[in-house]
């Protein structure tokens, strides 16, 4: 089951929600190289989402390098080399640039931020050791 | 290629009070068309006029292949049509019409039939005078889809039902389309079902046709700009910007022809865009609808 979801709560477009939970199944190794996702036309009905938001999504991610789709064969997970740790460093820096945002909205330097996400770090080794 | 589904052009239709004016439709096959306008904007006359229940003053009229009304016994075997103001026979049960739909319609799917009404939670031996609004509904919905018809002509499916049912009609239609042959058009004036599962999208209003575009484009196109604007000007109207409204130093920006250039052309004349917003399809099918109001006003 390929358990997406869309939330129409969501402001982001629907497409994007789409590319953003495909990208992450990949990255997190739910799906792996050369795996074939869903058909367009399936992954619609399943998501009653229509047919063109689905088209886009998968354009968008071959146009990225993330899934080859083959005329008439459907679309699979790209086999490009490291794949995920790409798409996880993409996630990453997501999440980086949204701290960054908060860090300035709260006037914080870049040494306070940085000097932050290292007390963030020692604090998670203490828990993991 | 295969030929559309539907394909109406310059379509005039003068009443009394009321009169359809060139209106234009395609619908390609595999496809679903959300037409949308206000009450009164002609989408159920339009619909009848598809159907060859209504000839038209003008224009070509071509349903599955076939010019309407002329041609429409051969149209009508592939079509399912389903209207809020169809009656069923009030003295009879829904297996009373399931029967006799299968006894005209040669595609009546029996399996699909039993699997529509657990679906739609029906039961056949109800008596049809025993069925609230929604079931109704879903009656005329299940007497329609299990025909498997190739074109699907729904006048306003979903009004007035509670979210369940429109989650499992718009289920059901979603899988309609899951065969590339088939194809929907439906009306309505409820912008999230049409933005959820439309792949086009007609807009009409008094009428006239105002806007036709694929769905992804209408939601790319059309944004809300956020200017901060210095004392005393005012945003020049770009090409595409259909509204600008200012108070104080702050204006807002409607477009239909979003591009990154838009935003640079404000930023040249000196206003900041401090935001640019995305629209839902019911706020452009508004700005849309008043815009043109306003543009045939003057």
């Amino acid at each position: 089951m390929h358990s997406l979801l869309i939330s129409h709560a969501d402001p982001r477009p629907m497409y994007l929600q789409i590319m953003e939970q495909i990208r992450h199944r990949i990255a997190v190794g739910d799906w792996p190289a050369g795996q074939e996702l869903p058909s367009i036309r399936a992954l619609a009905a399943d998501l009653q989402v229509s047919v063109i938001t689905i088209k886009r999504a998968y354009l968008e991610l071959e146009r990225d390098g993330v899934i080859v789709t083959r005329q008439g064969k459907g679309s699979f997970v790209s086999d490009t080399a490291d794949l995920s740790t790409r798409l996880r460093r993409v996630e990453l820096d997501t999440h980086l640039d949204a701290a960054a945002a908060i860090g300035r909205q709260l006037g914080m330097s870049a040494e306070e931020l940085a000097a932050r996400l290292r007390q963030i770090l020692r604090e998670k080794d203490g828990h993991d050791r | 290629m295969t030929e559309p589904l539907i394909e109406l052009s310059g379509v005039s239709k003068r009443f009394r009070f009321f009169q359809l004016e060139d209106v234009a439709l395609r619908l390609e096959a595999g496809q679903i068309l959300g037409f949308v306008g206000p009450n009164g904007a002609g989408k159920s006359t339009t619909i009848r006029i598809l159907m060859g229940m209504i000839q038209a003053d003008r224009g070509s009229v071509r349903v599955l292949g076939h010019a309407m009304p002329a041609e429409q016994a051969a149209a009508k075997r592939d079509i399912g049509y389903v209207a809020e103001d169809m009656r069923l026979y009030s003295g009879t049960t829904l297996a009373w019409h399931m029967d006799l739909v299968a006894s005209i319609y040669p595609g009546w799917d029996p399996k699909y039939a039993e699997l529509l009404l657990r679906r739609f939670n029906l039961h056949a031996a109800q008596p049809i005078k025993a069925l609230s609004h929604g079931e109704r509904v879903k009656a005329t919905l299940l007497l329609a889809l299990a025909r498997r018809p190739r074109l699907l002509l729904l006048d306003e499916p979903t009004t007035g039902l509670d979210p369940v049912a429109r989650h499992e009609i718009l289920g059901e239609l979603m899988d309609v389309v899951r065969d590339d042959r088939r194809g929907i058009l439906f009306s309505s004036h409820n912008t999230q079902d049409v933005e959820q599962i439309s792949d086009q999208i007609t807009f009409i209003d008094r009428g006239r046709i105002i806007d036709a575009s694929e769905k992804e484009q209408f939601l790319d196109r059309w944004r809300r700009l956020s200017l901060d604007v210095p004392p005393g000007a005012t945003p020049p109207s770009f090409p595409g910007v259909v509204g600008v409204s200012a108070s104080g130093r702050i204006a807002v920006v409607t477009t239909r022809a979003y591009s990154a250039e838009l935003e640079a052309a404000y930023a040249a004349a000196g206003m900041k865009v401090h935001d640019v917003q995305r629209m839902t399809l019911e706020e452009i099918f508004v700005a849309n609808v008043m815009s043109n109001r306003r543009e045939e006003e003057r």
